[in-house]
C-alpha cells in the first residue's frame, strides 16, 4: 500500500508526519531541529528520499539541511547565498532605494529529475540554483537584472521569493512569485525572465495594472496542464490559460477574495482550493469559522468545505505555502495553520480531521506520495 | 590549544558537547578562532559572522574573562588567559526578543 509523508516547516522545527494510504494514522517524528525556523521542507519528485529543508534563525542566519533517508537523518549542507555582482537597490517601503540584503530563503523547489538540482527562492528576491545536491548556490540573476528590480517592494512580509513551479513538459521554462513584484517566467532554464503580470489589478498601487508592483501571494499548476495557472494574490483569485501572459478574475462567488494559500487536486486539473481569510489587516478566516473553499469548475463557482474544521472561534491564518496534495487515487488534501494544526482530507476536501493540533506556527505544508 | 564555548543550538549544528579546543595559528585572535573553528566544523560557516564581509551577526556576542569583546577589532590579541587555555571564548546568543 502507498504511504503519505507530509513535511511540515515551523517557527520552532520541522516535522515529519507519515500514514498509509488509508490516511488515518499519523505517525509524528519531530521537531527536528527545534527552536529554528523551518520556512520550507520539500522532497525531490526524482528521488523521494531526498528532502531539502530551509533553516533560519534571527540569531544565526540561514541553514540549508539536506536528508538522503527520507527525512531520518539530516546533514548541513552549503549556506552561502551571494547575490551575482554589484547588487544595487530595490525600493524600500517608503520608495527610496534600499540595498539588497540576502535575509533568508523562503521556499526550496527540488528539480522535478535531477535529486541534486535545486532550486532556492530568497529574500530579498532572487532565485538561486545548487546543481550539487545543495553544497553551492549560484544566482540566476537575470531575474533581478531583468531590468524592473530596482522598482520592485517588499510586501508586509518582506521581500520573499516565495514560489517557484517547473514545467514538467518543458524543463527551460520556470514560473516564479514575488511579493510584491509579482509573477515571472524563464523559457530558457532561468537565465532571461519576463514578469507576466497583465489582468491583475491593484487598487492599492500608484498604477493599479502596473507591470510589476503586484502582490502575488501564490501560485499553483497542475502538472499535465502547465500553461493553466492558478494566483491567489493579495486580493482577487485569479486564473491564466496562457502560461500567465494575460490573467481573468476567478473570485466568483467566495465570501473574501483574500488568502494566502491555493492548490491543485491532484487529478482533477480544474479543481483548486483556496483559504479564504477576512482581510489583510485582520489575518484570520471570516466569521471565526475556518473554511476551504473548492472550485470544480476552475474558478468562479466555488463551494465552503467545513465538514470536521472549526466553525466557531477560529482566528489562525493559512499561510502561502501551507497547502498541499497528495496523488493518491482518492486525492488528499492538507493545510497548516499559524496555531499549530495540520489538518488532512482524505477525500478530496469533504472532510476534514486534524493529523496534529499544537504544533508551532506552520509556515509550511509539502506531501509526498510514496509507492 | 584555545578553548570555544558555544551557544546551545551551534553545538548541535557542529555535533559537539561541552566546550571546543582549537589549535590556532599564529596570534590567538577572535578572527583566527573563528577561522579554525569553521575549518574544523564547516557547518557553522555563516552562523556566527557573513561569510563573504566577515562581520559579526547581529545577536551574537563575544565575551572572555568578564569582558565583552563583541565590538573589539576581529583581528586584536585576545586575552593571554584566553590564548593560553585558562579561559574560554564565550561566543552567546544575545538574548533577544521579549
Amino acid at each position: 500500500m502507498s504511504t503519505v509523508r507530509v513535511l511540515a516547516g515551523t517557527r520552532k522545527g520541522a516535522f515529519v508526519l507519515t500514514a498509509d494510504g488509508k490516511r488515518e494514522k499519523w505517525d509524528v517524528s519531530g521537531p527536528h531541529f527545534g527552536g529554528w525556523e523551518m520556512y520550507h521542507v520539500k522532497g525531490s519528485p526524482a528521488d523521494p528520499n531526498r528532502i531539502y529543508a530551509s533553516q533560519s534563525s534571527g540569531w544565526f542566519g540561514q541553514l540549508i539541511q539536506r536528508s538522503d533517508d527520507g527525512g531520518q537523518t539530516w546533514k548541513p549542507v552549503g549556506n552561502k547565498f551571494v547575490y551575482d555582482g554589484v547588487p544595487g537597490t530595490h525600493q524600500w517601503y517608503d520608495g527610496t532605494p534600499h540595498p539588497w540584503e540576502f535575509k533568508r530563503v523562503w521556499h526550496l523547489e527540488p528539480s522535478l529529475t535531477d535529486p541534486d538540482t535545486v532550486y532556492a527562492g530568497v529574500e530579498d528576491a532572487a532565485l538561486f540554483r545548487s546543481t550539487d545536491a545543495g553544497q553551492t548556490w549560484e544566482e540566476l540573476s537575470g531575474l533581478r537584472k531583468h531590468g524592473s528590480g530596482p522598482h520592485w517592494q517588499p510586501g508586509a512580509g518582506g521581500m520573499c521569493l516565495h514560489t517557484i513551479i517547473l514545467d514538467p513538459a518543458d524543463p527551460q521554462r520556470i514560473y516564479i512569485a514575488i511579493s510584491a513584484a509579482g509573477a515571472f517566467r524563464s523559457g530558457d532554464g532561468g537565465r532571461t525572465w519576463q514578469p507576466i503580470n497583465r489582468g491583475l489589478y491593484s487598487k492599492y498601487i500608484p498604477d493599479p495594472t502596473a507591470e510589476v508592483g503586484h502582490c502575488v501571494h501564490h501560485v499553483a499548476m497542475h502538472r499535465s496542464r502547465p500553461d493553466v495557472l492558478f494566483m491567489q494574490k493579495h486580493w482577487d483569485v485569479m486564473r491564466s490559460d496562457n502560461a500567465g501572459d494575460s490573467w481573468q478574475k476567478i473570485s466568483g462567488n467566495l465570501p473574501v477574495d483574500f488568502g494566502f494559500a491555493i492548490d491543485v487536486h491532484a487529478h482533477e486539473p480544474e479543481t483548486i482550493y483556496v483559504v479564504p481569510i477576512k482581510s489583510d489587516s485582520e489575518h484570520y478566516p471570516p466569521e471565526g469559522k475556518l473554511r476551504v473553499y473548492r472550485s470544480r469548475t476552475g474558478g468562479n463557482e466555488w463551494e465552503p468545505l467545513s465538514e470536521g474544521l472549526p466553525q466557531r472561534d477560529c482566528y489562525v491564518n493559512v499561510l502561502r505555502d501551507a497547502m498541499a496534495v497528495d496523488a493518491l487515487d482518492e486525492c488528499g488534501v492538507y493545510f497548516g495553520t499559524t496555531g499549530g494544526q495540520i489538518y488532512g482530507s482524505a477525500d478530496a476536501g469533504d472532510h476534514w480531521a486534524p493529523i496534529v493540533r499544537d504544533l508551532p506556527a506552520v509556515l509550511s505544508v509539502e506531501v509526498q506520495t510514496l509507492p | 590549544m584555545i578553548r570555544v564555548v558555544l551557544p546551545a543550538h551551534l553545538r548541535i549544528l557542529a555535533g559537539v558537547k561541552g566546550e571546543v579546543a582549537l589549535d590556532v595559528a599564529g596570534d590567538a585572535t577572535i578572527c583566527a578562532v573563528l577561522d579554525a573553528l569553521e575549518a574544523a566544523y564547516p557547518a557553522l560557516g555563516g552562523t556566527i559572522r557573513d561569510q563573504v564581509t566577515k562581520q559579526r551577526r547581529p545577536f551574537v556576542r563575544f565575551f572572555a574573562c568578564e569582558e565583552d569583546l563583541s565590538h573589539t577589532p576581529p583581528d586584536s590579541r585576545l586575552p593571554s588567559a584566553v590564548a593560553s587555555g585558562l579561559e574560554p571564548l564565550l561566543i552567546v546568543g544575545a538574548i533577544a526578543g521579549g
